[in-house]
């Protein structure tokens, strides 16, 4: 079947089987491998990214699903070569250990601060209860979420 | 993991859903959040032929007031469930549960009607509805019924909906008072309850104590009784059929209910 995303504010048009996942399309369509497939199961959040703004986990989406809507990947970030706040926190506060986590870890935190900008540290981690940091970083995560809404101009 | 083939079918109304489903009949499922049903289909526990997609369907997502009861499209995903002020006035218990579902990503998707009609004995909202005492309003083709939640649900995974009718709204009526809790157990954040307990001014409702989520009766009727909640809560195993498996044994899971269903009663009690 034919469908028509937005990634990271470029129009992708593709023909994919219908039961193709967003993850794969992201991964294997549109070229942005950032995003990572771990538990497969909507369990670890490793593949969160973000539709219409908000965070999903794109391995329990259907590409079909998503057709006709805007989907941000850590690669959409970014804007003119400068980190978001998100992950200029997580460099900073060294919110990472294997990284295999943290593209949704980053997606993950960018959601939960446009809903709530000014997050306790219970919050952050009630906040990020669907990711899972196999390193079990979770300490400088929860450090890099906070030092982002410190920050206080985090935009998706 | 990826599902097997099926083919894709997004409905533009509820009519088209209906028409849709009454068409392909049992070869098809409908599509709400999908994070009961695409988990299984990439199991290939659920395999369906066709896939009915109502995500576009928005004008089944509105928390709106009726007077003596709360109005709930079946297409309202937890999230805003548990954001909308209207419920978190009137009816707390179910703001609070819903905001108690999987994690944040499964909220942003996963629909309260999708909940329901998928009818998982583990899921938190379909006992919490029994608890609220919820009315279901499911459209087929020859117009609109409504269902008791007490009638609903029908074994695991089954409901009193015929294969082409659609929920499309679920009604709770505005609790008499504050007397509500819900707990539940779990080993992660974001696992299914072990066991987890709704209550509602005196209704007991039980997460995963059998094929369907039950109303825990023997309770209620010890605390009609005039039973203190640690008595009353002694009944809470009574009337029930809870699985044995990996997670806990059935004599866990029955003591867990005891230590639950006495938790929430102490709590709503305080609270009423």
């Amino acid at each position: 079947m034919k469908v028509d995303l937005t990634v990271n504010g470029k129009d992708i048009t593709a023909d994919v089987e219908d039961r193709m996942l967003l993850v794969h399309f992201l991964r294997d369509v549109a070229d942005l491998t950032a995003t990572n497939v771990g538990c497969d199961t909507t369990s670890c959040g490793a593949c969160t990214v973000l539709l219409d703004g908000e965070s999903v986990k794109s391995c329990t989406v259907l590409a079909a699903q998503a057709s006709g809507h805007e989907v941000t990947t850590v690669e959409g970030l970014a804007t003119n070569g400068e980190m978001h706040p998100v992950q200029r926190a997580f460099h900073t506060e060294h919110g990472l250990q294997c990284g295999f986590c943290t593209p949704g870890m980053v997606m993950a935190i960018v959601s939960l601060l446009k809903e709530n900008p000014s997050p306790t540290e219970e919050q952050v981690r009630q906040g990020l209860e669907g990711n899972l940091c196999r390193c079990t970083g979770y300490h400088n995560i929860v450090r890099a979420a906070l030092a982002a809404a410190d920050e206080g101009k985090v935009s998706a | 993991m990826i599902p097997s083939s099926f083919t894709y079918k997004r409905a533009g109304s509820a009519e088209e859903a209906i028409d849709l489903a009454a068409e392909h009949g049992d070869d098809a499922k409908f599509l709400a959040g999908g994070h009961s049903l695409l988990p299984l289909m990439k199991l290939r526990l659920a395999a369906p032929e066709v896939i009915i997609d109502l995500g576009g369907l928005r004008d089944l997502s509105y928390v709106t007031d009726q007077g003596s009861y709360v109005a709930i499209g079946a297409l309202t995903r937890h999230h805003d469930v548990e954001h909308s002020e209207l419920l978190g006035r009137e009816v707390p218990l179910l703001a609070h549960a819903a905001g108690q579902v999987g994690d944040p990503q499964i909220r942003h998707r996963g629909t309260i009607g999708g909940s329901i009609a998928h009818a998982d004995p583990a899921s938190d909202l379909p006992a919490v509805l029994l608890a609220l005492d919820a009315t279901l309003v499911a459209r087929g083709a020859d117009g609109s019924r409504e269902i008791g939640i007490g009638e609903f649900f029908q074994g695991l995974f089954e409901t009193a909906l015929e294969p082409d009718e659609l929920l499309t709204e679920i009604r709770v009526p505005k609790p008499a008072s504050d007397g509500w809790s819900f707990q539940k157990f779990t080993q992660r954040a974001i696992d299914w309850a072990i066991v987890g307990c709704a209550v509602q001014d005196g209704r007991v409702a039980l997460v995963n104590m059998g094929g369907t989520p039950l109303r825990a009766t023997a309770v209620e009727a010890a605390l009609a009784g005039g039973a203190s909640p640690a008595e009353a809560a002694a009944h809470a195993a009574e009337g029930t059929s809870a699985a044995d498996d990996i997670r806990a044994t059935r004599a866990y899971r029955e003591h867990l209910a005891r230590v639950l269903v006495s938790r929430a009663l102490t709590e709503a009690s305080s609270r009423s």
